[in-house]
């Protein structure tokens, strides 16, 4: 039901900590709406700026649509500070280890299914180096999550060169593993994903007869969505929101969007 | 991170951060998404020493020509300096 004026609203919003990958414990930010559920969950995996205010407003937005939303700090390990710090040296590091983060998104999805209020399905969705995230849990997991979103993941198709120790293996050839369906969403201005890797993706997609969406926008680049930055694009934007809103209301049972 | 293109060296030097001078210990190059600058990629320089805490860092961000640039007046001090026998 769309929501209307005299509706209660409210939501919770907090950091707590949960069991991560080999068990170590992380910090993650919840937000949720107030009240019994059920409600959908939404496992978010933050983008290459770390794990950021932006982020967090993110998760507050799916809650505000009815979602219980986690955004597990990913680079909790690297240790404390503001998220440039951090981020700095994880760079320094060569970034976060892909079976790290992983395990991490897959706890942060056992930890969603475990609540009472749930409903019983839960998606993945990325941006960035979140949305490469994304689609490495969705393919190196079963049974976790029942959709992937993948916003402009760069590096799902990753050339040799760039594989690093850390990213020992090309997203891609992880296809036929795929356990959800997967919302794709590109800008066709974007150097990573080129719509070249773009189009290897969906042609891996098809060869194992995986159920997908692609929406790829002319005149938007990476990031679109990132409304505080030059590469935001308003009226791709709120086309691929409502594409989003669409893709989870059919596969997690979420409220319909208004 | 998003590119994986990142370069890192150990390096002797002092820079100035929030709290003032500290010993730098490494020089950490990437090119990827900025923090701060209105650009997608930025040669993303960080000055750091993890010893004195995360916060221990000088960070500039700077587009791939104002990178040459800098690569160029660099090198081109080094030069004028060896040619006439200046030391550290």
């Amino acid at each position: 039901m769309p929501y209307t004026t005299e509706k209660y609203e409210g939501m919770i919003a907090e950091t707590m900590t949960i069991q991560g990958h080999k068990r170590d414990t992380i910090h993650a930010y919840i937000a949720r709406p107030l009240g019994l559920g059920p409600f959908p969950g939404l496992a978010l995996v933050t983008h290459g700026l770390g794990w950021t205010e932006w982020y967090k407003e993110f998760a507050r937005k799916f809650a505000h649509h009815g979602y219980v939303a986690i955004l597990p700090d990913i680079l909790c390990r690297v240790g404390h500070g503001t998220p440039e710090d951090v981020l700095a040296k994880s760079r320094a590091e060569g970034g976060l280890p892909d079976d790290q983060v992983v395990g991490d998104m897959a706890a942060a999805g056992t930890y969603l299914r475990s609540l009472p209020y749930l409903n019983g399905k839960v998606g993945i969705l990325g941006s960035c180096s979140g949305g490469r995230h994304t689609y490495l849990t969705a393919c190196r997991t079963q049974g976790v999550f029942d959709a992937a979103v993948d916003c402009w993941g760069g590096s799902v198709v990753q050339s040799r060169e760039r594989l690093t120790p850390a990213q020992p293996v090309s997203p891609v050839e992880y296809t036929k593993d795929l356990s959800c369906p997967l919302l794709g969403l590109f800008g066709e201005d974007d150097q990573n994903p080129a719509p070249a890797q773009v189009a290897i993706h969906e042609q891996e997609l098809k060869k194992y007869n995986k159920q997908y969406e692609f929406y790829s926008y002319k005149g938007a680049g990476h990031g679109f969505f990132y409304y505080h930055l030059p590469m935001y694009r308003h009226e791709q934007a709120m086309d691929a929101w409502k594409k989003l809103w669409a893709f989870l209301e059919k596969h997690l049972d979420a409220p319909k969007y208004a | 991170m998003c590119t994986n293109i990142v370069e890192t060296a150990p390096i002797a030097g002092w820079g100035k951060g929030a709290d003032g001078w500290f010993e730098l210990r490494l020089v950490s190059v990437s090119f990827d998404h900025p923090m701060h600058a209105p650009l997608e990629h930025a040669i993303n320089i960080d000055f750091t020493n993890v010893a004195k805490g995360l916060s221990a860092r000088v960070a500039v961000e700077l587009t791939p020509d104002a990178a040459k640039e800098l690569i160029r007046v660099i090198q081109a001090t080094l030069e004028r300096g060896n040619a006439e026998g200046v030391t550290a």
